[in-house]
């Protein structure tokens, strides 16, 4: 199977790679959000590490990905659609999205969900923190 | 020397057909075309004689006697005709009834020997399926104890293709014809790279296939032996009565001439090559877990056939490592492409967790393997798999000393 031109530039040259600390040092930090979805067993595990300003907009994104090509590729790409939006507007982001952006064939489909996943599941994590309801993080 | 890229480095699937081989080939489809079931002229006759010919040179490869080679299509054909053939023909009871006889098998058999002996079992037969150790062995031992009194059939891979793992067959056989029970090897992985001798080591079915030794596709071969036991087993396929009524239809003359000569380079080659690529195995090996950390070689770590490696990466997943070395044609233990999700049965089957069967690279070397290509290759992964553990969380957890096992993971 030949991977979209897309995910082969984002597997080459992945966007936001990193974290803003280790998931102790983070722990207590009320403007960052930390989204960790999937399983090893399973073969995905996206790590999405958002830092919030005090306007609600998502200021800075940060990822970690153990997964295949179309794994990295959503999750990069999932940084880089995050950034300057509210917290509220990237709820709005949805998997057929990155699909489409990425050209993913239908076995990859759950590379895009599990993205969507990340980004829903560090924004509950940021809201949580900040004694904001909890929205639906795990859905699945 | 300069380096062609990408280099394969994906034997265990599939050779390169030897320049000779092709040569040898040749004439049978345009010049010498004959049938060679046509007995009345000389382009059948032709054709008889190449078939007669190739038929030797297998059987000296393999150290049986020409008329015990069957011409099959390959060895998935080999096994089918194998396991069902000798099942139906020994069943204990008639189709339809149960208790039909036992049969002993492994769970990490190529899919080509388990999806028989499914079959068979939802035809009356049992089937035991024997469980590795950690090194991925089936011993003597094993078979043993899981034979009953009606066991009428073992079938045990004589090396595997995952793993390269060398199960303990000739020790098999000679328990198998102490019990009076049938021995077959899928031998597809073996043959044409270490020395076979089926006599010796007590065979009395064993399949192999061109392709995996520098033969043309499409042509296998099933070793049935004639005597001490005679071997009878059921045709599958009839329509004329070809191979002594075993396995009907024409004869495929080009590729069995491909197969005879493949035969022969292996009979002259082999063991040259093999310390040759013992010695590329073990350079692979030693540098990649060198230069990284976190690595595992799959298997037990000497009975090993000596041009393959099955290799794990904690922390990186293998079809994301494939991308990244991707002028480096190989296979992964990783089944991210497939719908399952599944990752490799043959290395759960030795207790490695999914995690680390997801990392695992299958590395498999031939005839034309340079050292310059070893060299590449072990540049080309310690790098991807720097890339990728540079924005792997689990690499980051592993280097925190947090246990991943620990950890409860939200599955998909």
């Amino acid at each position: 199977m030949a991977y979209s031109k897309k995910v082969v530039e984002h597997y080459e040259n992945p966007q936001n790679v990193g974290s803003f600390g280790t998931s102790s040092e983070v722990k207590d930090r009320d403007d960052i959000g930390v989204g960790i979805v999937g399983a090893p067993e399973c073969g995905d595990v996206m790590q999405l590490q958002i830092r919030v300003g005090d306007d609600g907009v998502i200021e800075d994104a940060r990822f970690k990905c153990f997964g295949c090509g179309s794994a990295i590729a959503s999750s990069s790409l999932a940084t880089e659609w995050i950034k300057g939006r509210t917290v509220d507007d990237a709820m709005n982001i949805k998997n057929t999205e990155i699909v489409e952006e990425l050209s993913l064939p239908p076995v990859k489909i759950h590379c895009s969900v599990l993205a969507e996943d990340s980004i829903r599941s560090a924004i509950a994590d940021y809201k949580k923190k900040n004694g904001h309801e909890e929205a639906d993080s795990h859905s699945h | 020397m300069s380096i062609e890229l990408p280099i394969y480095m994906d034997n265990a699937s599939t050779t390169r057909t030897d320049p000779r081989v092709v040569e040898a080939m040749l004439p049978f489809f345009t010049e010498t075309y004959g049938n060679s079931a046509s007995r009345n002229h000389s382009f059948g006759w032709a054709g008889e004689g190449a078939v007669t010919l190739a038929r030797e040179q297998a059987a000296s490869l393999i150290g049986s006697g020409p008329k015990e080679i069957i011409w099959t299509s390959g060895a998935t054909e080999s096994n089918n005709l194998a396991i069902k053939g000798a099942a139906r023909m020994m069943a204990k009871g008639p189709a339809g009834s149960s208790s039909r006889g036992h049969i002993i098998t492994a769970i990490h058999e190529h899919k080509a020997v388990l999806d028989p002996c499914k079959r068979l079992e939802r035809e009356g037969f049992d089937v035991t399926y024997l469980e590795p150790g950690s090194d991925g062995i089936i011993t003597c031992a094993m078979v043993e104890s899981a034979m009953r009194e009606d066991t009428i059939l073992v079938t045990i891979m004589w090396a595997n293709n995952e793993l390269g793992t060398i199960n303990e067959v000739p020790e098999m056989g000679a328990l198998c014809h102490d019990r009076g029970v049938l021995m077959h090897t899928d031998a597809t992985q073996w043959v044409g790279k270490m020395p076979t001798d089926v006599e010796r080591d007590n065979i009395d079915l064993m399949s192999f296939s061109g392709h995996k030794f520098y033969g043309p596709n499409g042509v296998g071969a099933l070793f049935i032996r004639r005597r001490r036991p005679r071997v009878r087993i059921e045709a599958m396929i009839e329509g004329g009565g070809h191979e002594r009524g075993m396995r009907s239809g024409t004869l495929n003359v080009p590729g069995i001439v491909g197969f005879g000569k493949a035969c022969e380079l292996c009979a002259e080659e082999m063991s040259g090559e093999a310390e040759r690529l013992l010695g590329f195995r073990n350079r692979l090996e030693t540098e990649l877990s060198s230069q990284l950390d976190v690595v595992t070689i799959n298997g037990h770590p000497t009975r090993r056939l000596p041009h393959l490696t099955n290799i794990s990466f904690g922390f990186v997943e293998g079809e994301s490592l494939m991308m990244g070395v991707s002028d480096i044609a190989c296979s992964s233990g990783s089944a991210c492409t497939s719908a399952s999700l599944e990752p490799s049965y043959v290395l759960k089957a030795l207790g490695i967790g999914d995690d680390f069967a997801h990392s695992s690279l299958r590395l498999s070397m031939g005839r034309w393997t340079t050292s310059e290509e070893v060299d590449y290759a072990i540049a080309s992964i310690v790098k991807s798999v720097n890339h990728l553990r540079a924005m792997s969380p689990l690499y980051d957890l592993h280097n925190e000393g947090i246990d991943i096992n620990a950890i409860d993971w939200q599955s998909h």
